[in-house]
């Protein structure tokens, strides 16, 4: 099966007062259409910098992300982030924040048509009775909740989501997961989570990459989830199966996420430069930027 | 007694006390090192007309403080509302824009310290060719560019604040250049603008004084300038407590907008 997200020699380099510092070196990862990846790693190691650079939020050094044939050079609906604090904008009602992602990608609907997606997707996520109050009047959970909706609604190609449940606490979280896995089955779509929780890891994923401590990081290992969906959490947690893989990977993030594996030589290729923009148009982009 | 009323009536008494102290030195003042100043009981004869009837209209200066109060602050209203309107896209820039902010930076730095004394002159030749309104323009650029600063800076580092998450949203959602604008930064902004705003109404408030009584143009502030010709000085010290309490209440009012904008 052909690959849906094609990440290749992937370079991430800051630059820092004591020259310049190589967070991610040579990260490669193919992902399949409807596929959902887990990414694990200690934290600081770069996962949420890979995730951001698929995200369009943050520019390739070296190397190249493609994303259903088409290379990523800047942020853009079609992939859905889920932050992990939700940022919401305070000033709108929990439905304003999804409307304003749907009337730009459904530009052409009626005012209807979008208000039911915005609709739809809030009470899948069980805020239909909330819909219309604002971030500052919803519990972390209510909001997280909200953001997942936000995402979904642009109807994205592929959905990233950085440690969205990491401020969440346990019983929260689990709900989440399974909103996520719900809509994600209705939906057929293609995810990548960066989390450091192994479990969720395991419940959520096909696939887990396992990314070695940084700087430098890359993919260390990646494992194949085998459990059957739609996956049942009490089951999963009484299989023995499940026990062995969590101790895989923790035994890989506790002893081996040092080891970094060996690569090809050579430089990998430049990303595409984006067209210096002139004029009117650099100084909008300032007021967008800034 | 429920605590509402009791904290009411502390305050009172607290307030009785400042205003009774207050009167207390005024009076040891008048009776012994400043024989000039009036008394509060001579004042508050001379300032009765005033208050009593204070729409009254008997000639171009002699009027009811309110009236008064009302041509000053028809004035202020309308260098207030230049200073906004040039302030915030100015501040917009300052704060968006690194080279501009590099340009006009040092320059907004200069000229933030002027007095409203010395931009009177300068804005009264700036309108010369207007003939009979060149009073008023003049006193309204002074007003004008005096109150921009406040609200021309806290914009400025208000759009600098703005998280960086709800940038990205924007830019996850690419959003266009005016959406972007109006949707996210204005909003984010806003307590920022507010705050510059309500600095902005204080200073225009406090220009007005000046800029009358050297334009002449009827108000409080030419009142008190014409009454301490007249040797009315009673009326200098009503005046001043007029002005204090306009400019209180402005604030306040403003305080209350703001307060409103904060939690949205």
């Amino acid at each position: 099966m052909s690959s849906f997200l094609e990440i290749s020699r992937l370079h991430k380099t800051f630059p820092t007062p004591k020259g310049p510092l190589t967070v991610v070196k040579d990260f490669d990862l193919k992902i399949r259409k409807g596929e959902f990846i887990a990414l694990i790693g200690h934290s600081g190691c770069g996962k949420s910098t890979v995730l951001s650079m698929i995200a369009g939020l943050s520019d390739v050094t070296l190397g190249g992300i493609i994303l259903a044939g088409k290379e990523v050079t800047n942020a853009g609906p079609d992939r859905g982030v889920v932050f992990q604090s939700p940022c919401l904008l305070p000033w709108f009602t929990a439905f304003e924040n999804v409307m304003l992602g749907v009337n730009q990608v459904y530009y052409t609907a009626s005012k209807e048509e979008r208000r039911q997606i915005a609709e739809y997707y809030l009470s899948v996520v069980g805020l239909a009775d909330a819909m219309h109050k604002r971030p500052g009047e919803l519990s972390q959970g209510m909001r997280q909740r909200c953001g997942i909706a936000r995402a979904f609604a642009l109807s994205p190609k592929m959905l990233l989501l950085d440690e969205p449940f990491g401020m969440l606490d346990n019983l929260t979280k689990m709900e989440l997961q399974d909103v996520l896995l719900d809509l994600w089955q209705r939906d057929q779509k293609t995810a990548l989570i960066v989390t450091h929780d192994v479990d969720e890891a395991l419940y959520l994923a096909d696939r887990v990459v396992m990314m070695t401590d940084g700087p430098e990081a890359t993919v260390g290992e990646i494992f194949e989830v085998p459990f059957a969906r739609p996956r049942d959490r009490r089951a999963l947690l009484e299989d023995p199966a499940f026990y062995e893989a969590r101790e895989h990977l923790l035994h890989f993030l506790n002893h081996r996420s040092h080891e970094r594996p060996a690569r090809p030589e050579g430089e990998p290729p430049a990303p595409k430069v984006k067209p210096p923009a002139t004029g009117l148009r650099r100084f909008m982009g300032a007021l967008a930027a800034a | 007694m429920n605590a509402t009323l009791r904290n009411l009536l502390v305050n009172t008494a607290c307030l009785a006390v400042g205003v009774l102290l207050s009167l207390g030195f005024w009076s040891m003042l008048s009776a012994t090192v400043a024989k000039e100043l009036p008394t509060p009981a001579a004042t508050w004869e001379v300032a009765k007309p005033y208050i009593v009837e204070p729409f009254a209209k008997r000639g171009e200066q002699d009027q009811g403080i309110l009236r008064l109060v009302g041509y000053s602050l028809g004035l202020v209203a309308k260098g207030y509302l230049i200073a906004l309107i040039v302030g915030t896209p100015i501040g917009f820039l300052l704060g968006l824009s690194k080279g501009f902010a590099r340009v006009f930076d040092p320059i907004v730095q200069v000229l933030r310290p002027v007095s409203p004394l010395a931009w009177l002159p300068l804005g009264m030749v700036l309108f010369l060719s207007t003939g009979r309104q060149a009073l008023e323009n003049g006193a309204l650029f002074t007003i004008a560019i005096c109150a921009m600063w406040p609200t021309v800076l806290n914009t400025a580092v208000g759009v600098r604040a703005i998280p960086q998450d709800y940038l990205n949203v924007g830019r996850v959602l690419k959003l266009s250049r005016m959406k972007m604008l109006f949707k996210i930064m204005v909003p984010a902004t806003l307590p920022y603008m507010f705050t510059g705003f309500r600095l902005s109404l204080g200073i225009a408030w406090l220009v007005i004084v000046a800029a009358e009584m050297l334009t002449g143009r009827t108000g409080v502030g030419s009142f008190l300038w014409n009454e301490y010709n007249n040797a009315n000085y009673g009326n200098i010290i009503f005046s001043i407590l007029t002005i204090g309490v306009i400019g209180f209440i402005l604030d306040r009012l403003m305080s209350v907008a703001e307060s409103r904008f904060k939690t949205a």
